[in-house]
């Protein structure tokens, strides 16, 4: 009985394998390929190019400066949920949701009218009186933050959400009967107990920050590359794909170890916090 | 309680925090969406904010045949691959999630990180992957290509969907039927798989939506025929900024809603909370 199931696994297994274990394989080998056999020489142009390489720190920052936004963002209204009803915490859910599962470009278009010269932060400043012409948030880094953090806020929300539904409220009451006041009850109890969920959300948004193409190339401009949009670019444009195989590899490597590095440091803190 | 008596202001300030700053990101996170879904409705030629007027203009130029023939062809390019690769997610990712459940522990510990790998790695790594191997063996970038990659990269949503539920489930279940003398087909038929139906639904809903959005695959591996919609509609933005954009993006935004109502008339009864 216990062994029968593996025949099920079978074809999925072998899809697995064949057309994505393969691939990557062949990507790699792909970037170490040259006339004469095993070389390294395209990562040495990749990091002999002064730009390559400020394009990679940019997207680890752009990646970070998203965790950090979406962070701020996400802990409050996880809290919102934690201390509302049941059915303000259905239309939270709902209100999440619909954002994750509308498509990216649509929400990436929302930023375009929001950002631009004839959106609504132009106006309103215009209104108020903070800048006498009309001015445009599109193709700067900032620009490109705000709309990252908005886009990517559910990952974040939802693993929080995820541990606070299966929580019970005596969890915070206890704390509240002991005579804990509020602030202190949320950086005893409350963040400890979704730091968990807020792992797993750095982790989705900084790895769909570091991946993602359209709204980079739409909002950041030609002016903020980073690493999808090189990948890109040496694939479509210049048909260079050992370099793009080599940045692929650079890209997977580096964030790889950004990640594992988050993963220590909330493991880190999270000894400190139960000591 | 005695410190909450001493100095009231904390409090309050907790309850501004909260309530306060929690709605108002609340606000940043839903704006977006309601401000794409009102461009949509505008009557003026710009993407000005808040609109000049409210026409259907967009929506009747976008449903126009000769003027809108790429969109069209790209939305029927993204339906048929979405919809082909739930089809291969059901294949695969269904079977596995059931033989999983037959498995030891300690053996679906060593396969399933495999598994759930293609949702872990960018997928436009992927796609340039998949482009080399392709090219390697002969194959140009088409719709089967794409769909191919589609459910390399979206199937496991169907995995994991169907596995949250599978691991709930009660063994014995389908033991019991065995016992009762069904055959394996009838316990999969009557037992298995309506059980793990909600899970399944979901599972759908997920590969269906992340490849209806996908760019970063399709990138690489449709051709020239096949643009996909979410393509044309980032060349429509990076092209000229055309409204039509808008109001693709309203249909869109439309469909989520009611996919996601009718999701939670499906999937409730299901799901406890």
């Amino acid at each position: 009985m216990k062994a029968s199931g593996f025949p099920y696994v079978v074809p999925m297994l072998l899809l697995s394998v064949a057309f994505f274990a393969t691939p990557l394989a062949v990507l790699v080998g792909f970037s170490f390929s040259g006339p004469g056999g095993a070389t390294v020489e395209h990562y040495g142009r990749f990091f002999g190019d002064a730009f390559n390489f400020r394009v990679l720190v940019s997207t680890a920052r752009l990646g970070l400066e998203t965790v950090v936004g979406t962070t701020l963002l996400g802990v409050p209204i996880a809290l919102l949920y934690w201390h509302s009803g049941r059915t303000a915490r259905q239309v939270i859910i709902f209100l999440t949701l619909i954002p994750m599962l509308t498509s990216n470009v649509v929400r990436t278009f929302a930023w375009i009218v929001i950002l631009g010269r004839q959106g609504p932060i132009s106006e309103t400043l215009m209104a108020l009186g903070l800048t006498g012409s009309p001015i445009s948030l599109m193709f700067t880094e900032f620009g490109l933050l705000m709309a990252m953090c908005q886009i990517d806020l559910p990952l974040i929300i939802l693993p929080l959400i995820a541990i606070l539904s299966c929580t019970p409220v005596q969890f915070t009451e206890a704390a509240q009967v002991s005579g804990a006041g509020p602030w202190r009850i949320l950086v005893t109890v409350l963040l400890p107990l979704m730091l968990p969920g807020l792992l797993a959300g750095w982790i989705l948004v900084f790895a769909s920050t570091s991946s993602s193409f359209v709204t980079q190339a739409v909002i950041g401009g030609a002016r903020n590359v980073y690493v999808p949009q090189l990948i890109y670019r040496e694939v479509g444009t210049l048909f260079d794909w050992p370099l793009a195989s080599a940045i692929a590899v650079v890209l997977l490597i580096s964030t790889g170890c950004l990640l594992v590095a988050m993963t220590m440091i909330s493991r880190h803190r999270r000894l400190v916090g139960h000591a | 309680m005695r410190d909450m008596k001493e100095n009231p202001v904390p409090a309050l300030l907790y309850k501004a925090f909260v309530f306060g700053f929690g709605s108002l990101c609340v606000g940043y996170l839903v704006a977006p969406i309601v401000i794409a879904l009102t461009m949509s409705f505008t009557s003026g030629q710009t993407l000005k904010y808040p609109p000049e007027g409210f026409s259907f203009r967009w929506y009747e130029a976008l449903l126009d045949p000769v003027r809108s023939a790429t969109e069209h062809a790209a939305a029927w390019n993204s339906l048929k691959i979405a919809g082909l690769a739930v089809l291969g997610a059901l294949l695969f990712a269904v079977p596995a999630t059931i033989g999983m459940t037959r498995m030891r522990r300690s053996t679906v510990g060593t396969i399933e990180p495999l598994l759930l790998a293609p949702l872990v790695l960018p997928s436009l790594v992927y796609g340039l992957a998949a482009l080399i191997v392709a090219n390697f063996v002969g194959l140009q970038p088409s719709l089967w290509l794409t769909v191919t990659g589609h459910i390399v990269v979206f199937g496991p949503l169907m995995y994991r969907a169907a596995s949250v539920v599978a691991q709930g489930l009660n063994p014995s279940l389908a033991e019991a039927s065995t016992v009762m003398g069904a055959s394996w087909f009838t316990t999969l038929r009557r037992v298995t798989i309506p059980l793990l139906m909600p899970g399944i639904l979901a599972g759908a809903f997920l590969v269906f939506i992340q490849s209806l959005d996908n760019v970063s695959v399709s990138l690489f591996l449709a051709d020239a025929q096949t643009t996909v919609l979410p393509l044309r509609m980032f060349a429509l933005i990076e092209e000229s900024l055309d409204v039509r954009v808008a109001a693709i993006s309203g249909i869109l935004i439309g469909l989520t809603l009611v996919v996601m109502l009718v999701a939670r008339r499906v999937l409730a009864p299901a799901k406890q909370a």
